[in-house]
């Protein structure tokens, strides 16, 4: 005679555990820190080495030069390099009962990253079990982002730029995290094999609902040769926002900060 | 999670957690009709997973800390990269408890990164209950009812 086995919710007793209601206010813990936040934008590439952290850095300085409040959060955990783009000295992070402060650039620009918490020269490194540790290592990289985004004090800001790494498992994770998809600021270098690599994040960015603000080619009239820039914002029927050459002045920067904060 | 005692077909009751050794967690659930009691028991992996989400199998009673899976989990930060701001003494009224000689040394082991945190964890934890004194005794309470497995 089989078990008299019921549902989870014929059983009618609270869970005291209540999982999904502890996921539900660490999502909503994320909103009420965003709330002040016009707008979260995803700079993003499928390509490694095309200047993202450079050109979110730039985009990020000179919108505080526009007198714009912006914030930068590094989610490369693994190759943080947005407080040194910034000029910010790794320093004590304080923390309140409720956050933790962001660190402020020279111009203003509110960061937070690894690099401001781990030691000099050492890789990102948790307490686990070594064994099998792809599985769960990636949740908690996921649970960082998380806690970068509802656990600073972010405050007040007209842009909140999130520097990602290469690929696309951390817009991912972004877009799980927030309550609405982020606008996304695609970066290029002007080559065909980088061109085919953004264009598969940006239809993945846009499959997942994101707005595609428009393309920033970097490191054009240089060694590269090619005009991805122009056909992904063809092929996207985007704007190219910027053509960044090597050792862009500060022009190119505030030029794009006022697209950026031109639109919506 | 829920636990069914099938031979009484009633939901079993959470009681409590331990964290025995080993990565295991455990946690205990009895039967409010005939007082039969299970306990799950997660391996390291399992423990692991849990802790990576930054949720606690049982709930917490107390808020959470800023970036406290990252403080609790990462192993290669920096001595002094947090600094105790304004506001860390806890709330209410009460004034913060003492800490004995054994409890204040198992608190110098905690890796600087996180010993701020775990101190205004357990400080929390005695205010709340009106624990005059942090003892070795008291910390061991508080890892097991507010879910600190990853620390």
């Amino acid at each position: 005679m089989p078990l008299n086995i019921r549902t989870y919710h014929e059983l009618t007793e609270p869970d005291r555990s209540g999982l999904p209601s502890q996921i539900t206010a660490q999502r909503r813990r994320v909103a009420a820190r965003l709330g002040g936040v016009g707008r979260v934008v995803a700079v993003m590439s499928g390509k490694g080495g095309v200047g993202k952290s450079f050109a979110t850095a730039g985009l990020g300085q000179a919108l505080a030069r526009a007198g714009r409040t912006a914030g930068v959060l590094d989610a490369d955990f693994n190759g943080p390099t947005i407080p040194a783009l910034l000029h910010i000295p790794v320093a004590r992070c304080t923390v309140h009962d409720d956050a933790i402060e962001p660190a402020l650039s020279p111009e203003g620009v509110r960061c937070f990253s690894m690099a401001l918490l781990l030691q000099d020269g050492r890789p990102l490194g948790f307490r686990g079990p070594e064994a099998e540790s792809h599985v769960w290592r990636e949740t908690l990289e996921a649970a960082t982002l998380r806690e970068f985004l509802a656990d600073v004090a972010w405050g007040t800001l007209d842009r909140l730029l999130v520097d990602l790494p290469p690929g696309i498992q951390r817009f991912q994770e972004l877009v799980d995290l927030l309550p609405a998809p982020p606008a996304v600021l695609t970066v290029t270098i002007p080559t065909a094999e980088s061109r085919d690599a953004v264009r598969r994040a940006m239809q993945f960015a846009r499959e997942r609902g994101a707005e595609l603000l428009g393309v920033v080619e970097n490191m054009v009239e240089g060694p590269f040769t090619g005009d991805a820039g122009e056909a992904l914002a063809r092929e996207f029927a985007i704007p190219l926002v910027a053509r960044v050459p090597f050792n862009p002045d500060l022009r190119v920067w505030d030029q794009l900060a006022q697209r950026m904060m031109s639109s919506s | 999670m829920k636990f069914l005692c099938v031979e009484c077909d009633r939901q079993m009751l959470f009681e409590e957690r331990q964290l025995p050794g080993d990565g295991t967690l455990a946690a205990a659930f009895r039967c409010p009709q005939c007082g039969r009691a299970v306990g799950l028991l997660t391996n390291p992996m399992e423990t692991q997973l849990v802790a990576s989400l930054g949720v606690k199998i049982g709930g917490t009673t107390i808020e959470p800390q800023p970036l406290e899976t990252v403080r609790g989990m990462v192993t290669t930060g920096r001595d002094d990269a947090f600094e105790d701001g304004t506001g860390e003494t806890g709330k209410g009224k009460c004034p913060p408890p003492a800490w004995s000689l054994e409890a204040q040394e198992r608190l110098a082991r905690v890796p600087n990164f996180v010993r701020g945190m775990v101190k205004k964890i357990y400080a929390d934890y005695a205010r709340e209950r009106g624990i005059g004194e942090i003892t070795p005794a008291v910390m061991d309470s508080a890892r097991s009812e507010l879910g600190l497995e990853g620390m």
